[in-house]
């Protein structure tokens, strides 16, 4: 942290406070990360703060609350949802509609556009001049309408995807719908890097199949006995960018076919440590399902007995026990047979995360986590499956950068209850990440928010983004009133928060639906959809864990749209912040000696005050250096990594 | 000491915190309290768009969770293996919040509350005149075959009956879904569709946890 002088003594209590003063950028180009202070706040600043709806106590760590905006007149009472962005624009999802926000000032984010046209949950996705937006709930209509649908059969009734024509962004103008049996609880936008015609949307529902009655060929019934069944599948639509209004799905992947029951790892490190506690006590652990399981002595002592009578003897021995000890998985096999897969997967997905750049989609899938190769959209094809003793719904992915690393997110009790209590186990309602390697996915850890929570708020894990710093894997996610999460997990076993804002509960006396359902990365700010009190606008601030040249690489991207559900590759132009950032990072992990960063850094601040061929000898004299020596660092990938931004840097220099 | 310094530290904490942590929201139009004001009304209103049919599900639920948290609560009674105590610790956390969310919802429309009581397999329900029993719940001879079984054989018991005693619930929304006016208010539409979505998930965890129990009977093989 760096801050003028006269604020040290108090700098650890205001960075936990939204008016922590801003870092200047002078410093750090000199000046690494402040190896001081990488404590978290002690005590957490999170727990005891005040409730309130419109002015509620707030903490925050190594962030900045650039705005705080409330919701337009006709919005307020409605239930904010998701966010996408095209542009200058901010487009929030309300169960009313939606409302258009121009950000392009981010201390004063001006509504532009309020749509009224009730749906839940208004999913939102934009696309060059076309706005996606979902309905799932039994109310929305097909003209907008806020009477809702009373009928339980209606023509009146929208479930599934509205399109919206937005080139006149001010006047949206609503051009077109695909309805869906299960309606459309999420989608998600799928860009195919071949197709410039089209665009794809793939369809999650998981409410109820409504009636052929109302739309036709829609049915409830299992697949055994109906094989169009609208269960256990996904549903593919196809947009014709130059003709919206002739969106329809294309084909409905049974992605959930012959799903065989995957190993589930997943118990409490408590329950891990009573088996283990068993197993030096001598007790007969084996293998079922996938979990470790304690024989009770009323299986073990009979089978012992008879090895013992059969061996001439009275009574069992340590001979015995080891002969059982070796039988034991045999005598299960034949136990339990090999009728052990049972056709109950899931019926749907939540949510599924599309990465076309690596090919791979991720499903979260009501008991399940997918991988799924996308590389022919309309025919994704299930690659495998995870699924875990501690998650109960799979609620969405999170690729990294590089597609190495997957996190599945638990939105354990749909989103409403209060799962973030002291009581509640930091396994559930949490994120768990995996590494993927040859098409497969290997479970890594868990993450839950850090702090507890009330019981008057509603908080699990829910969305959130990348955000975008070279060469570590760090993420902003939205924990409803538990508030916005950020943390590191370039390793996948071992995520770490980083920094945080928490607000105190919308209602002291009981729990009402609240908090923040989305927190995303957009082109240098945080924003964040809070359910009732609008849009909520951050800034990083430097700290130990992430330093100011950092979070400058992070903003020398600018996307042109953003939606998180179909994740783009960040590919980080060259600049001195990158340079640096990953310089700060060898630093933070050790790679190179003190002095030695000491003069990398004087040396680009040479290069970056010379020009043209100066400053591009500069950059390739210093690159080569460290190429030289980067054997014989103790990092020597990352200094390859610093010195191929420098040539990068040179070429880019002109 | 240690005292003085948490007061110290809290003081400095509400000082930062009153000069711009806490600062009201900019408000589009209005003042911050014209907008809770606005809230309170809006949220008011839409409180009232509920049906007979919306309270008598709610009011089923309630009994139909309290008594799988009588069924969960003996798992760990009734040497259960780890991945069956895993499941009924959940079933007794999330149907716990749900019978509180519940109630809150019937309160603040004004309906009578039941209040749930348990006592070992005993489940009493006070303040309600609505249906007794509902799709998928034990009989009394169900939960006392559930009390007499033990380990392996108590897994197997709790998993069968919890799966029939979830498709009731899937039954139940299915059947609030038929009816025409039901679940015009988003609490019951959301809370309904959970219960659905979280019960069929539970459901195939808990066939493939059965299709896993070894066959044993009580007290060993052969």
């Amino acid at each position: 942290m760096r801050f003028p002088a006269r604020l040290s003594l108090t700098a650890g209590l205001l960075a936990t406070s939204a008016c922590a003063p801003s870092a200047t950028n002078s410093k750090a180009a000199l000046s690494g990360p402040d190896p001081a202070a990488a404590a978290a706040p002690s005590p957490d600043p999170r727990i005891g703060l005040l409730p309130g709806l419109f002015d509620a106590g707030e903490a925050t760590w190594n962030l900045r609350v650039i705005s705080k905006t409330a919701p337009p007149e006709e919005f307020v009472g409605g239930i904010n949802s998701d966010l996408a962005f095209t542009g200058k624009y901010a487009i929030q999802g309300n169960f009313s509609g939606f409302q258009v926000w121009d950000i392009s000032d981010p201390s004063q984010p001006s509504l532009v556009r309020g749509f009224v046209c009730p749906a839940s949950q208004s999913d939102v996705s934009v696309y060059q001049h076309l706005l996606f937006v979902s309905g799932e709930g039994f109310g929305g209509r097909l003209d907008c309408g806020t009477e809702g649908v009373k009928e339980r059969v209606s023509p009146e009734r929208l479930r599934g995807i509205r399109i919206f024509d937005i080139s006149d962004i001010l006047n949206p103008r609503y051009v077109g719908n695909v309805q869906t049996c299960r309606g459309s609880h999420t989608h998600s936008l799928l860009v195919d890097p071949t197709d410039a015609e089209n665009v794809y949307i793939y369809v999650s529902g998981s409410a109820p199949v409504r009636p052929a009655t109302e739309l036709a060929g829609c049915s409830g019934a299992l697949p055994d006995e109906d094989p169009n069944s609208a269960l256990f599948r996904i549903e593919v639509i196809k947009v014709p960018l130059a003709r919206p209004e002739q969106a329809a799905i294309v084909s409905s992947p049974r992605i959930f076919s012959d799903l065989v029951a995957p190993q589930e790892h997943g118990m409490a490190p408590d329950d891990i440590a009573a088996i283990e506690r068993a197993r030096e006590g001598g007790a007969f652990v084996v293998d079922i399902g996938g979990d470790p399981y304690v024989l009770p002595p009323r299986f073990t002592d009979p089978l012992l007995d008879s090895i013992a009578i059969t061996s001439g003897r009275t009574a069992p021995t340590a001979a015995d026990s080891m002969a059982l000890r070796e039988a034991l998985p045999a005598i299960l096999a034949e136990i339990m047979g090999d009728d052990n897969s049972l056709r109950t997967g899931p019926t749907q997905c939540h949510d599924i995360t599309l990465f076309p750049s690596i090919g791979l989609g991720g499903g979260a899938c009501e008991g399940y986590g997918f991988l799924i190769d996308i590389r022919d959209p309309v025919n994704p094809r299930r690659l495998t499956a995870v699924a875990d003793s501690n998650f109960s719904y799979w609620h969405s992915a999170t690729f990294n950068n590089d597609g190495t690393t997957i996190l599945f997110s638990d939105e354990w009790g749909g989103g409403g209850g209060p799962k973030c209590r002291a009581s509640d186990p930091k396994e559930w309602g949490a994120d768990a990440i995996f590494s993927i390697a040859d098409q497969d996915m290997k479970f890594r850890s868990y993450y839950k928010l850090p702090v507890p929570q009330t019981p008057q708020e509603n908080c699990v894990a829910h969305n959130g983004s990348l955000i975008p710093i070279p060469g570590r894997d760090v993420m902003v996610q939205a924990w409803y009133q538990g508030g916005i999460s950020i943390f590191d997990f370039t390793d996948p076993a071992r995520p770490q928060e980083i920094a945080f804002f928490d607000r105190g509960p919308a209602d002291s006396t009981r729990l009402t639906m609240a908090g923040t359902w989305s927190a995303y990365w957009y082109n240098g700010v945080i924003v964040s959809s809070e359910i009732v009190r609008g849009l909520d606008i951050l800034e990083l601030l430097p700290s130990a864990f992430l330093s100011q040249n950092e979070i400058d690489a992070a903003k020398s991207l600018s996307a042109d749209y953003f939606n998180a559900q179909a994740q783009q590759r960040f590919v980080w132009p060259p600049s001195f912040a990158l340079t640096r950032a990953h310089v700060d990072q060898l630093e933070r992990a050790g790679g190179l000696a003190g002095d030695r960063i000491a003069s990398v850094r004087r040396d680009l601040a040479t290069a970056e005050r010379a020009s043209g061929t100066a400053r591009r000898e500069a950059l390739t004299g210093l690159a080569a250096r460290l190429e030289g020596e980067a054997g014989r660092t103790r990092s020597p990938a990352k200094v390859r990594k610093v010195a191929s931004t420098l040539r990068d840097l040179a070429t880019a220099t002109r | 000491m240690r005292q003085r310094s948490h007061l110290a530290t809290g003081a400095l904490l509400t000082l930062t915190m009153a000069a711009c942590g806490g600062a009201a929201p900019r408000p589009t139009n209005g003042s911050t309290s014209d907008l809770e004001v606005l809230y309170r009304a809006r949220t008011d209103s839409t409180r009232m768009r509920f049906t007979e049919a919306d309270v008598r599900f709610v009011t089923g639920m309630i009994r139909h969770h309290a008594q799988a948290l009588v069924m969960a609560a003996q798992a760990p009674t009734h040497g259960a293996g780890p991945s069956v105590q895993i499941l009924a610790a959940r079933i007794m956390n999330s149907q716990q919040d749900e019978i509180s969310l519940m109630q809150q919802w019937l309160g603040e429309r004004g309906e009578p509350v039941p209040e749930v009581m348990i006592a070992g397999t005993e489940l009493i329900l006070h303040g309600t005149e609505y249906a007794l029993h509902m799709p998928g719940m034990l009989t009394p001879e169900q939960i006392w075959k559930l009390d007499e079984a033990q380990g392996t054989e108590f897994d197997r018991v709790f998993l069968t009956y919890m799966i029939q005693h979830h498709r009731g619930a899937v039954t139940m929304v299915d059947d609030l879904f038929g009816w025409d006016t039901a679940t015009q208010d988003g609490v019951v539409f959301k809370l309904s569709s959970d219960i659905q979505a979280d019960q069929l998930t539970e459901i195939a965890r808990m066939g493939r946890m059965l299709a896993a129990l070894p066959d044993v009977p009580l007290g060993g093989v052969r």
